[in-house]
Parts: structure tokens; C-alpha cells; sequence
């Protein structure tokens, strides 16, 4: 099967610490990878990294012409910046040559009303804020997502809504998805694959061999004694 | 006043506006005062040299620029403090190489007459300004909301931003003749600062940043030759009035 992404022998490192050494795992075409782990292991590394946004070592392949859309965590952003929702989104069609209908479109799609549509951003709460993020990547028609916790914030139906859209955007167009979750229920029904990034090593495979409950408290709890690799 | 100095004073006031207004919304406010500092080492290296004291100037701006560039990809914390240590040094650096009434020019602004190299130049630079902000602004707005999100939807960040700081340096080199080292920088910020507490999207705010910014600008030139002194504290008190103004009408 094609693969969209190929990572080998991936390393990071911030002055001399490092972040994570030697990962390797593939993504194929129009499947999930879910990228678990506990707090401050390195997962939005992993993502900025594989968008060319901090150095790295080792190979990240990206199949050629792909289109990223990447959703982040969160932004440090001032309440009071005069860029509205819409703004934001008419700065992605404009320059792609899309039209204002578009981000009607999207933005009925990712369920934000046009009055929110005209707040500022800085004001939006989290959850919508992140939905606004959604549509922003979903306009430039991406062949792969990357979200940052996507559900983070967003409410019981908004959460729904997300994984239902992009789900369908899956199966109809055959969207490569990677995100980052911490909620097992959604890695378990979302993920082909999951990354599970430890302190010391890190886990791939398909979510029934890596999500046990004895490597799950190994990753999140207790030392790590022996190591599971799979290709 | 001649129509041509009209024509240039109004041209530099709605760069400044367009580049103030992504000053403020990336909150690089406090930078752009220090930057506009770089441009004195430049006017008395010229002095010395008997070429024109603006292409000093511009030559050490865009130089500033360059460093300011160089410094935000180190991304180590300390940019701001180094920016402030490296400017001030280029302050007086630039006192001790002007001196008696050209540094008074400099610092404040001068009425001196405008020759046509520099009406020329300065003509050309606003528009390239002006047109830079106007067809770039999608782009720019991507940016500051998220590096990383701009990375991911094609645009060339680094070169942006370098593209950007140009802007802002060549802005100021526009405003040396009217406003002074020591006052530009407040031309490009105040309007623009005050165009953010009352615009509602994007639109509002760069129409408003560029009519306050040429309405202080015409307002206080008008002021300077009514009582016969310099222009650039007359700008800049009426900028300021403006931004107390803003308070009145919003909680």
C-alpha cells in the first residue's frame, strides 16, 4: 500500500536535551495514525517537526504533492486583534483563489454560525476556536490533517461533529489523518495505527496490540522493562 | 508647502499606517521605537562622508532589519533585550558622529528643503511599501495568527518576514525628514494602536490606521508652520490625542 508518510530513525533535540531518538513509523494513504502519550513526552515536537518547522535528524518522506492542513493545540493570540473568523478564513481562499461561499460552506460544515464567524478571534472560546482552525485547513483541500488534540475543549456534540466530518472526508476523498489524542475510546475507534511515545522508547502498531493495559501503565506509569517493536 | 512635499507626506503617512497596523497586531510596538534608532549611526556616517544622509540612514535600517531577522530565528529568549542593547548602542553611536544642528534634524525632524533624489526615493518606497502590505495581507494575517499553520499552507515564513522588516525599516527611512529618528517609530505605532481598540475586522482596521495617520500627519504639519516649528512633535502629540480620544468611545 502507499504510503503518504514515511518516517526513519527520527531525532530531535533542543540544545543538548533530547526530545526523542531513532523513531520510525509509516502513515499509508487515507488511514489514521493516532499519537498517544503522557504529557511532555514530545507529541507537538513530533508535529512541528514533521511539518519542517523545527530541525530534526534522521528522514521524514512525505509522498510527493502532499497538502497539509495542521491544526494546533493552542495559539497565544491578543483578545483584541481585529481579525474576525471569517478574516482569517478569506486569508486562506484568497490566496488559494477560492470564493466566500466556500467558507460558508466550511464553516456550516465545522458548525460555526455566521455571527460567530464575525468575532474577533481573540475572543472565540477554545472549542471554536479550534473548529475555525479545522475549516482553515479543510479550505486548502489537504491530502493529510495533522491535528494537535483536536477535540481539546470542544464540547460532547462539537467533538462528534469533528470526527464525523473527518471521517466522511476519509472515505470520500481519502484523507490521511494524524492526531493526537488522549482519549483511548476515540484512538480506539479512529486509529489504523497508533504512536505510542514513551520516556524511553516509543510503540507502533495497530491500536489492539499497542493499547494493553500492561504497556499503557508501563508508558504511563512504572519503568519500561521490555521493548515491543513493531513494523 | 509644496505639492510635491504634500504628495510625500501623505504617501508616507499611509505606509505607515498599512505597516503599523501588523506591527501592533504582532505586538512588535516596543521594537519598532529602538529601530528607528539605527538610522542615526547612518545619517552621521553620511554627514561624514558628504553623501545624502537618507541613503545613510536607509542603508543602516534595512541593516537593523536584517539583524532583527537574523535574531528571531535564533528564537532564544533575550531577542528583545538585545534589540534594545544593540539599538541604544547605535543612538550614540550616531550622537557622538553628528552633532549641533544636524542631530537636532535628525532626532526631530527638519524643515529643510527636499531635493528630487529624495522626493523620488521617496515616492518609489511608499508605494512599493503600500503595495507590498496590500497584496501581501492575507499572507501576513496567516502568519501572525500561526507561523506554523502558514508553514503548512505553502507560505515561506522566513522570507515574509524578512520581506516584512523591509517594509518597516524603509518606513521609517520615509518619516526621517518629517518626524525624526526619535519619532517615527511613534507615526507608524500610535495610529495603528489606535485603529486596533476601535476596528471590528481587518478591513476597519487598516482603513482606520491610514486615515488617522494621515490626518495627524496633515494636521500636524499644518500645526508645525502655524507656530513655526518643528513638524515631527506636532505629529505626534496629535497621534496622541487620537489614541486618548479612542478610549472615550469604547470602555
Amino acid at each position: 500500500m502507499d504510503n503518504i508518510l514515511e518516517v526513519d530513525r527520527l531525532s530531535i533535540r533542543f540544545e543538548k536535551v533530547e526530545v526523542f531518538a531513532d523513531l520510525s513509523f509509516q502513515v499509508a494513504k487515507g488511514k489514521s495514525l493516532a499519537v498517544i502519550g503522557p504529557n511532555g513526552v514530545g507529541k507537538t515536537v513530533l508535529f512541528r517537526a514533521l511539518i519542517g518547522a523545527i530541525p530534526s535528524e534522521g528522514t521524514i518522506r512525505w509522498t510527493p504533492h502532499v497538502r497539509i492542513g495542521y491544526v494546533p493545540q493552542k495559539l497565544d493570540l491578543d483578545r483584541d486583534v481585529p481579525i474576525t473568523g471569517r478574516d482569517f478564513l478569506r486569508a486562506r481562499s484568497n490566496s488559494t483563489g477560492g470564493a466566500d461561499v466556500e467558507i460558508s460552506l466550511m464553516l456550516e460544515r465545522v458548525g460555526i454560525s455566521r455571527k460567530v464567524s464575525e468575532n474577533c478571534i481573540g475572543i472565540l472560546s477554545g472549542g471554536q476556536f479550534q473548529r475555525l482552525l479545522v475549516a482553515f485547513a479543510l479550505l486548502g483541500n489537504p491530502s493529510v490533517l495533522l491535528l494537535d488534540e483536536p477535540t481539546a475543549g470542544v464540547d460532547g456534540p462539537g467533538q462528534h461533529r469533528l470526527n464525523e466530518l473527518v471521517r466522511q472526508l476519509q472515505e470520500k476523498q481519502g484523507l490521511s489523518v494524524l492526531f493526537i489524542s488522549h482519549e483511548l475510546s476515540v484512538v480506539y475507534e479512529y486509529a489504523t495505527n497508533v504512536l505510542c511515545l514513551g520516556s524511553r522508547h516509543a510503540y507502533f502498531g495497530p491500536p489492539r496490540k499497542i493499547l494493553t493495559p500492561d504497556l499503557l501503565s508501563q508508558i504511563y506509569g512504572s519503568p519500561i522493562n521490555y521493548h515491543v517493536h513493531d513494523h | 508647502m509644496t505639492i510635491e512635499v504634500l504628495l510625500l507626506s501623505i504617501t508616507m503617512a499611509v505606509a505607515a499606517g498599512l505597516v503599523g497596523s501588523f506591527a501592533v497586531m504582532r505586538r512588535m510596538g516596543l521594537a519598532a521605537d529602538p529601530m528607528s534608532h539605527v538610522a542615526l549611526p547612518g545619517i552621521g556616517l553620511a554627514l561624514a562622508l558628504h553623501i545624502n544622509p537618507l541613503f545613510g540612514a536607509v542603508a543602516m535600517l534595512l541593516f537593523g532589519a536584517l539583524v532583527v531577522w537574523a535574531l528571531e530565528g535564533k528564537a532564544r529568549l533575550g531577542t528583545e533585550a538585545l534589540i534594545g542593547v544593540l539599538f541604544s548602542v547605535a543612538l550614540a553611536l550616531g550622537s557622538m558622529m553628528t552633532s549641533g544642528e544636524e542631530l537636532i534634524d535628525a532626532l526631530f525632524g527638519g524643515a529643510g528643503v527636499l531635493r528630487w533624489p529624495e522626493i523620488c526615493f521617496g515616492l518609489i518606497a511608499s508605494g512599493a511599501v503600500i503595495a507590498f502590505i496590500v497584496t501581501q495581507r492575507n499572507r501576513l494575517v496567516v502568519m501572525l495568527v500561526s507561523p506554523d499553520v502558514a508553514r503548512t499552507a505553502g507560505i515561506d515564513v522566513r522570507r515574509l518576514d524578512l520581506l516584512y522588516l523591509g517594509a518597516f525599516a524603509l518606513t521609517i527611512a520615509l518619516g526621517l525628514r518629517f518626524l525624526g529618528v526619535l519619532l517615527m517609530g511613534a507615526l507608524i505605532i500610535i495610529p495603528a494602536a489606535t485603529a486596533k481598540r476601535l476596528a471590528r475586522n481587518l478591513t476597519e482596521m487598516l482603513v482606520l490606521a491610514v486615515s488617522i495617520a494621515v490626518a495627524t500627519t496633515l494636521v500636524g504639519t499644518w500645526l508645525a508652520a502655524v507656530f513655526h516649528r518643528q513638524t515631527g512633535p506636532f505629529i505626534v502629540i496629535v497621534a496622541a490625542a487620537c489614541f486618548l480620544l479612542s478610549f472615550l468611545r469604547l470602555p
